[in-house]
C-alpha cells in the first residue's frame, strides 16, 4: 500500500504545484505582493515592472532583468546627472580577489560598476583605494556588508556565486589585484 | 525509499506505473513553479518600504521602487547628487523636506517629475508593513516568512 500512497501523494503535490505555478504566472504581481495595498486609490494607477520590464534582456534572479546588458546594449539610458556640475568618471579596470578557499577567484569590475555608481559610492567606504586593505570576507557579503550592500539589496543577488566568483584559479595566468587600466 | 521501491514492485505494478507517472508529472511541475512560481513578485525586488513616521501620522507606508527609477537615473544621481544613504528608512525623510526639494522632493517637484500633490502614488504600501528591501538576501535569510510561501509539501 505504502508506495502506492506516496505515489498518489505525489501526483496531487505535483498537480498542485503546476497549478500555482501557472495560476501565479498570469495574475497581478502587485495582488498579494506584501507590499501594495489593493486599496489604495492609485493601486491601479502604477505601472508593473511585468510590463515596464518585459523588452529588457531577462535573468533568473533579482528583477528578472540582466541591467549591465540593458545599459551596454542601450535599451535604456538612465540619466547621469540632475545638477550640471556633476562630474562623469566611467574607470575600465578590473580587480581579481584571490582569498576565496576551494572557489574561483573573484572578478571586481570597475567598468560596470562606474557606468551606474559614483566613486564616493564605494570609496572610501566601504573600499579602500588599494588592492587587499578593505578586510572583504564572504561572512560580511553575506550580512550586507562590502559587495552585499548592494548585492542581494539592488543588484543581482548573493545567491548568484558564479558571476562574482568568476576565474578559475588554475587558468588564471596574471597578477591578482588591479588590472591594467583599459582605455576606451 | 529504496526498499519501500522494491517491495512495491513485487507487491503492485499499478502502484508502480501510478508512481511513475506521479514523477513524470510532478517533475516538470516543480521546474515550473522553480521558473514561474518561485516569486513573481520577484520582479520587485529591491522595492523600499519606508515607513518610519508614516503609519502612525495614518497615511499608508512610502513604496519606492528602484526597478522603475534606475530605468531613468542611475545609481548615483540618488545615491550621490542628492545623498540618500544606502539604508532602507536611513534618511529620516519627511514631507517637509520633500517639499522643501530634499530626497524624493529633488525631483517630485513637478519639473523632473510629479509634484507631491500625488499623495497616494508614493503612499501605496499596505498599513502595518515595516520598513524594508524587499526581496533582500538579508530579508530572506532573517525572516523567510515574509516571503509568500513556496516549499513543498511536507
Ligand atoms: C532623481 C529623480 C527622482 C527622485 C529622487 C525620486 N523620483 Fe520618483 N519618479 C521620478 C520620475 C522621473 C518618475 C516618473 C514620472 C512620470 O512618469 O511622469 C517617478 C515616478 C515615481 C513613482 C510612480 C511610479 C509609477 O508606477 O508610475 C513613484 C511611486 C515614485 N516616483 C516614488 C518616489 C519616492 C517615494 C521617492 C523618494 C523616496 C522618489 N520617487 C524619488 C524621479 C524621481
Ligand atoms: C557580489 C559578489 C560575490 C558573490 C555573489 C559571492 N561572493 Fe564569495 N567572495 C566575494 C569576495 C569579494 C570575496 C573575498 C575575496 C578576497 O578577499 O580575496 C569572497 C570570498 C569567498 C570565500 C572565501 C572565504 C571568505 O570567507 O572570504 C568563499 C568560500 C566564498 N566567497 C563563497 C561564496 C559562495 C558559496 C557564494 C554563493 C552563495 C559566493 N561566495 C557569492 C564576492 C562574492
Ligand atoms: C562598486 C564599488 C566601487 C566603485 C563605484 C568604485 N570602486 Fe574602486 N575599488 C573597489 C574595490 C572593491 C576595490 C578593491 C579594494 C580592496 O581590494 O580592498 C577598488 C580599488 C580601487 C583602486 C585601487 C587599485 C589598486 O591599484 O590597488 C583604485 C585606484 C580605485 N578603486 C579607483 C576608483 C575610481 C577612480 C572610481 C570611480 C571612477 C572607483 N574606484 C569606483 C570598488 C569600487
Ligand atoms: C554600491 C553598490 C555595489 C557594490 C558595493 C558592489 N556592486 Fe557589483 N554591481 C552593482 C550594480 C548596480 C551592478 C549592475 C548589475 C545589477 O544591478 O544587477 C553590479 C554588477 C556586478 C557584476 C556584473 C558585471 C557584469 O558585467 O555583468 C559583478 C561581477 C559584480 N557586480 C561584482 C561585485 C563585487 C565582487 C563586489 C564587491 C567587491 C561588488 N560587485 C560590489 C552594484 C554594486
Ligand atoms: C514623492 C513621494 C511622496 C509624495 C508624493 C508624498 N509623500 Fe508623504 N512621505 C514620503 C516619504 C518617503 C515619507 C517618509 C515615510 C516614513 O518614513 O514613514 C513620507 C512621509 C509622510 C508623512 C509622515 C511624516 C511627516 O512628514 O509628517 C505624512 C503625514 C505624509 N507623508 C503625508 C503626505 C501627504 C498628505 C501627501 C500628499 C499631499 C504626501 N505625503 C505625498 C513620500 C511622499
Ligand atoms: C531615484 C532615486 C534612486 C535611484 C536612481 C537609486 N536609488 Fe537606491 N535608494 C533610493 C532610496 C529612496 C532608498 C531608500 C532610502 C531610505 O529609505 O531612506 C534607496 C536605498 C538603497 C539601498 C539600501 C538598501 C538597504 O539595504 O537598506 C541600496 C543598497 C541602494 N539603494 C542601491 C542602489 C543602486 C545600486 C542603484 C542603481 C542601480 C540605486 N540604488 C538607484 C533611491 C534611489
Amino acid at each position: 500500500m505504502k508506495p502506492l500512497f506516496l505515489a498518489l501523494l505525489w501526483l496531487i503535490g505535483g498537480l498542485l504545484f503546476l497549478h500555482r505555478g501557472v495560476a501565479v504566472a498570469a495574475e497581478d504581481v502587485f495582488v498579494n505582493d506584501g507590499l501594495h495595498d489593493p486599496q489604495g486609490p492609485s493601486f491601479h494607477e502604477l505601472q508593473r515592472p511585468t510590463e515596464a520590464l518585459a523588452g529588457f534582456p531577462p535573468d533568473t534572479v533579482g528583477n528578472k532583468v540582466r541591467w549591465v546588458n540593458a545599459l551596454r546594449d542601450g535599451l535604456i539610458n538612465p540619466r547621469t546627472n540632475i545638477v550640471p556640475e556633476t562630474k562623469i568618471q566611467v574607470l575600465d579596470m578590473d580587480i581579481i580577489f584571490g582569498n576565496t578557499g576551494d572557489n574561483a577567484f573573484v572578478r571586481f569590475p570597475h567598468r560596470a560598476h562606474t557606468e551606474w555608481l559614483d566613486c564616493a559610492n564605494c570609496h572610501p567606504d566601504p573600499f579602500k583605494e588599494k588592492f587587499n586593505t578593505s578586510g572583504i570576507k564572504m561572512s560580511a557579503i553575506l550580512e550586507g556588508k562590502f559587495c552585499g550592500k548592494c548585492h542581494g539589496a539592488v543588484a543581482f543577488p548573493l545567491t548568484e556565486c558564479a558571476r562574482c566568483h568568476s576565474i578559475k584559479p588554475d587558468s588564471f595566468r596574471g597578477q591578482l589585484g588591479a588590472q591594467s587600466v583599459k582605455k576606451p | 525509499m529504496k526498499c519501500n521501491k522494491s517491495v512495491g514492485l513485487a507487491r503492485s505494478g499499478i502502484g508502480v506505473a501510478v508512481f511513475r507517472l506521479a514523477v513524470f508529472l510532478a517533475i516538470p511541475a516543480l521546474v515550473a513553479v522553480i521558473v514561474l512560481g518561485g516569486s513573481p513578485a520577484r520582479a520587485e525586488y529591491a522595492d523600499i518600504v519606508i515607513n518610519n513616521y508614516s503609519d502612525a501620522a495614518g497615511m499608508r507606508p512610502a513604496v519606492f521602487p528602484h526597478w522603475f527609477h534606475r530605468i531613468r537615473f542611475r545609481c548615483k544621481v540618488c545615491h550621490a547628487d542628492i545623498g540618500f544613504k544606502f539604508k532602507a528608512g536611513g534618511n529620516e525623510i519627511n514631507m517637509l523636506k520633500i517639499i522643501n526639494g530634499e530626497f524624493c522632493g529633488a525631483c517630485h517637484n513637478g519639473e523632473i517629475a510629479w509634484t507631491v500633490d500625488n499623495c497616494d502614488f508614493c503612499h501605496s504600501g499596505k498599513p502595518g508593513t515595516p520598513t524594508q528591501v524587499h526581496g533582500s538576501t538579508v530579508q530572506k535569510l532573517q525572516k523567510p516568512a515574509t516571503q509568500p510561501a513556496t516549499q513543498p509539501a511536507k
